[in-house]
């Protein structure tokens, strides 16, 4: 049903439309519950037509999500995801097409396709589930994983040191960078309907709970009774506040950002104000860099800027080319160059 | 090689000539492939057939003067129907020592050898490992040596240029070109124009170049080292309009061919590969056209972009050589399970590894054939010649849409780089290509198949109410839902294999040129055809009893193969590998075939085939 059939009907599309008939299989408990839910929320308000929708994922407990969005979806291999959603962006550039992937998919096998999706700017928007872990492989550390943690194939602590989805989005000029939380609905539901909106490749990084081999990986920060004062949420053009009483913030001390106490002198005016628009990435990089316990850990949008999309210029190109020499000629391209007549 | 000599202008002869082949040598910074296709344009337009190889080295620029930096080009042209660039030169022009050392000894005794004695210096004759000068010390005796100053008598020509030192040196290839355009009796009609047009915004260069070409060809005419010049008469090719091109440019153009027939969309994901590069370029020219080129990062982002745009309805395309298509192999394992139709230019080039990227191979048959995990076929077709590049291209993309499959293109370096004069085709006269989406909501089944051909439905994205998701994961017969049930993945594994098996209904058979039965029937695919065709010709001619039969489709085989080879006492499979077409032949009709293999990076040589034929059966001549 189209959104226009439906608002000729007055029926709107609503979050049942786009739940497919196929069963959910991920582990009771899985952050992934909430995710598909938010996602299927966004949906009906993105104006778009449900059969011009896609999913497209790589492997991992992530890529499974295509399956159960009653849209067009392609389950593909690990981590080239990008790779096909670019070619079908590029030639369908009508689509709304989203990517959907992981931590191992999208930064270990896939690295290579996510950071040349990111630097094309391509109308995608990519949502990568972090949980710092393999699940599906059933518990091997992930690029994403903690220095030293112990798994099932770091019986003595990795040696690895983690990578920054979010550093790694910024130095590949990503144009839009977010972070949200499985369990913050709220927040989540905004974020991806941020992200499904904006011009260009979108990239939102959501800490997402394994409960079967990664339990807990975000609870110091994450749970309910202690968000407000470990969770910093960015708000584009506000000072960076945070703590349940709105009294602590981030303040600039030289080059680096420190945590400070509001009053005795020290005002909102001292904060670090934070501005999503700003061309050059480098205080949004600065922002990706803090973590909990030594900041708040910052959720939100990093960097929202506008450049033409990889897919636009690319029609843009053709469209020029065919103003300019007319239609293409097939006949006359046959008998280009020198040719000659046999009788 | 028949010879007619008669007197002309007074004081040169003339001789006719059947056919010729050149073979142009120097620094890879002398512009030898640039006087070659020159030369062989100014040819095929004067109506020879031509036939040519380039052999350039894989270093962009090795050190001049040194025997891994040199350069070749070698065209044969002739009066009559020819399939091969010559087995060897009868003329080499060697612009420097190096050239001289690398090329020689292709060079038959009593064939003409053109140097360059400019650059037989102390030290170039050091770089290219000569203790003494080949020119004076009586090695060169038995070849018909010409001593010409080429870069001297260059850079009197155009002393009056306006160029500098350095721009003069780097004409000398028009002057060689402008003495073997007299020696040959070519026009310089052609290559002027190509020169006004290639230097329009740079006439101190285009003026030099077609001065000094114009001072080679009265060198040719006034100094009297050449006794005769020679002529090759036009060829009795078909009727029709011609041109000269090489088999990735007719690749390029039959991919936008199919294009045009189907009324769909061409996208192509390629990443740089040698030889498969100039399909990248030809493509990204046709932007008048709505072609879509697009540079991957990698090549599996090129065949995961090519994949991507066959789910939204375009053909995808992508391309590559050896290298790239292990690397492609997952996804082509993938498009195989999604059942789309996406098609694979595949270049080969030798192996192992990177092997000889610039040299010829035909050891990608089996990779093509097999290279992927699970049972997993795929469509298979191989030009025979440069000119078949243009209608197998537009054949790949016929089979992958007509039965929803990933479908190769397996052509080789050889018949990429290499150009033959081409018939341009009647438009009206090529297949069309009818290609249907789904669309209709009540019967859709992403799974169900074409009673007749098994492919399922394309039902691409955008389409209301076709919603539907597919993947690598095994399907479900008719929904295409995900399916780890044992008697269903035996049934779809076998219902793959036979989708593919059925486009032998699809396709022509396999045709023996000779009689239809006999004592051999030599049996070959891909760029051999121009080698093993003459060298059955020949042994027929010698009353032996063989016939030719090409392979342009390896997967499947067409329906009468084994018929066809049944009808024979002896095959034999001449292939540049260790004998994989073999293998495919004798595993299926269980047929002890012979085999003749080569893995130079160079093609067959006529005789070579032709030995073997006589080894087979060279002692039963009829008289």
């Amino acid at each position: 049903m189209s959104v226009e059939a439906a608002q000729g009907n007055i029926i709107p599309l609503q979050r049942k439309d786009f739940v497919s008939d196929q069963e959910v299989r991920w582990c009771p408990g899985c952050g992934d519950y909430s995710i598909l839910a938010q996602t299927q929320k966004v949906m009906p308000d993105l104006g778009v037509p449900r059969e011009n929708i896609v999913f497209i994922s790589g492997i991992g407990c992530s890529s499974r999500l295509p399956y159960y969005m009653n849209t067009y979806g392609f389950h593909s291999i690990h981590g080239r995801a990008p790779t096909i959603a670019t070619g079908l962006k590029a030639t369908r550039p009508e689509l709304h097409v989203f990517v959907i992937t992981g931590d191992g998919d999208g930064l270990s096998i896939g690295g290579n396709h996510l950071l040349h999706a990111m630097r094309r700017n391509i109308d995608l928007t990519i949502i990568l589930f972090n949980n710092r872990i393999y699940g599906l492989t059933k518990g091997q550390y992930s690029p994403t994983s903690e220095f030293g943690k112990r798994t099932k194939s770091s019986p003595y602590g990795t040696i690895d040191y983690p990578l920054n989805p979010l550093s790694v989005a910024l130095g590949a000029e990503a144009t839009f960078v977010a972070r949200s939380l499985d369990i913050d609905q709220h927040h989540l539901v905004s974020t991806i309907e941020r992200a499904a909106k904006h011009k260009g490749t979108s990239f939102i990084e959501v800490y997402q709970n394994c409960n079967v081999f990664n339990d807990g990986a975000y609870m110091e920060f994450a749970d309910k009774a202690v968000r407000p004062d470990r969770v910093l949420f960015l708000e584009h053009g506000k000072p960076m506040i945070f703590g349940k009483d709105r009294d602590k913030g981030i303040r600039m001390n030289g080059l680096h950002p420190e945590v400070v106490q509001l009053g005795n002198g020290i005002t909102e005016a001292d904060l670090l104000v934070h501005d999503e628009t700003v061309p050059e990435p480098a205080i949004a990089f600065m922002t990706t860099r803090m973590h909990w316990p030594e900041y708040p850990e910052p959720l939100g949008v990093f960097r929202a800027v506008e450049r033409p999309t990889y897919d636009a210029l690319m029609q843009e190109q053709i469209d020029d080319a065919t103003q300019r020499e007319g239609p293409g000629d097939f006949e006359a391209l046959l008998n280009e160059g020198d040719t000659w007549t046999v009788e | 090689m028949s010879r007619d000599v008669r007197k002309d202008n007074g004081h040169v002869k003339t001789e006719e000539l059947d056919r010729v082949t050149i073979r142009f040598a120097g620094d890879s910074g002398d512009g030898m492939q640039l006087a070659g296709l020159q030369f062989t344009n100014t040819s095929a337009v004067f109506g020879n057939d031509v036939s040519t190889i380039p052999d350039f080295p894989a270093e962009i620029r090795a050190p001049a003067g040194s025997i891994p930096g040199v350069s070749a080009f070698q065209v044969s042209f002739s009066s009559y129907d020819i399939h091969t660039p010559g087995d060897e030169p009868d003329v080499l022009v060697a612009m420097n020592p190096a050239a001289l050392k690398a090329h020689l000894a292709d060079l038959p005794k009593g064939g003409t050898l053109i140097v360059n004695t400019d650059e037989f210096t102390e030290s170039n004759l050091k770089k290219a490992n000569y203790a003494a000068n080949p020119l004076e010390d009586g090695s060169l005796n038995g070849w018909r040596v010409v001593k010409v100053p080429i870069s001297s008598m260059n850079a009197r020509a155009l002393a009056d240029s306006g160029l500098n030192t350095k721009q003069i040196d780097r004409s000398k290839n028009s002057f060689a070109l402008g003495l073997m355009f007299w020696l040959y009796e070519r026009p310089m009609d052609s290559t002027i124009r190509w020169f006004e047009e290639k230097f329009a915004k740079n006439p101190q260069v285009r003026d030099a170049n077609i001065a000094t070409m114009k001072a080679g060809y009265n060198f040719g005419e006034t100094a009297e080292l050449f006794p005769v010049h020679y002529r090759v008469p036009p060829a009795h090719l078909k009727p029709g309009k011609y041109r000269n091109i090489t088999g990735n440019e007719l690749t390029a153009l039959g991919f936008l061919a199919a294009s045009r027939l189907s009324g769909l969309p061409l996208f192509y994901g390629s990443y740089p590969i040698t030889p498969a590069s100039d399909i990248l370029h030809e493509l990204a020219k046709f932007k008048s056209f709505g072609v879509k080129t697009f540079q991957a990062e990698d090549e599996i982002a090129a065949i995961g972009a090519a994949i991507g745009a066959a789910f939204g309805g375009s053909l995808g395309l992508t391309g590559t050589s050896g290298p790239g298509l292990a690397l492609k192999s997952e996804a082509l394992g993938l498009a195989v399970m999604v059942e789309l139709p996406i098609v694979i230019a595949m270049i080969q080039r030798s192996g192992p590894s990177t092997g000889m990227p610039t040299k010829t191979d035909q050891a990608d048959l089996l990779q093509s054939m097999f290279g992927r995990n699970g049972e997993c076929q795929v469509a298979i077709v191989a030009p025979a010649t440069p000119a078949e590049c243009f209608s197998m291209a537009l054949e790949s993309f016929r089979i992958a849409v007509t039965h929803m499959t990933p479908t190769i293109f397996l052509s080789d370096g050889y018949l990429g780089t290499g150009a033959e004069p081409w018939r341009i085709p009647d438009i009206a006269d090529l297949p069309r290509i009818e290609v249907s989406y789904a669309k209709d909501p009540a019967t859709f089944k992403p799974y169900a198949r074409d009673p007749e051909t098994l492919a399922r439905p394309w039902a691409v994205p955008g389409t209301p109410d076709l919603e539907h998701r597919i993947g690598g994961l095994e399907k479900a017969d008719i929904t295409g839902n995900v399916s780890y049930d044992a008697a269903n993945h035996d049934k779809m594994v076998r219902l793959r294999a036979e989708k593919v098996e059925r486009i032998a209904n699809d396709i022509p058979e396999v045709q023996i040129t000779g009689d239809q039965s006999g004592e051999l029937l030599v049996l070959g695919w891909g760029s051999t055809y121009g080698a093993i065709l003459t060298a059955v010709q020949r042994a027929q001619a010698r009353g032996l009893s063989v016939s030719h039969a090409h392979l342009r489709h390896l997967s499947p085989f067409p329906k009468n193969l084994g018929d066809v080879i049944s009808r024979f006492e002896k095959v034999l499979i001449p292939e540049l590998n260790l004998g994989q077409l073999a293998l495919l032949v004798r595993g299926k009709y269980l047929v002890d075939a012979a085999t003749l293999n080569k893995v130079s990076g160079r093609p067959f040589l006529i005789r070579e085939v032709e030995e073997k034929i006589n080894a087979l059966v060279g002692s039963k001549v009829r008289v």
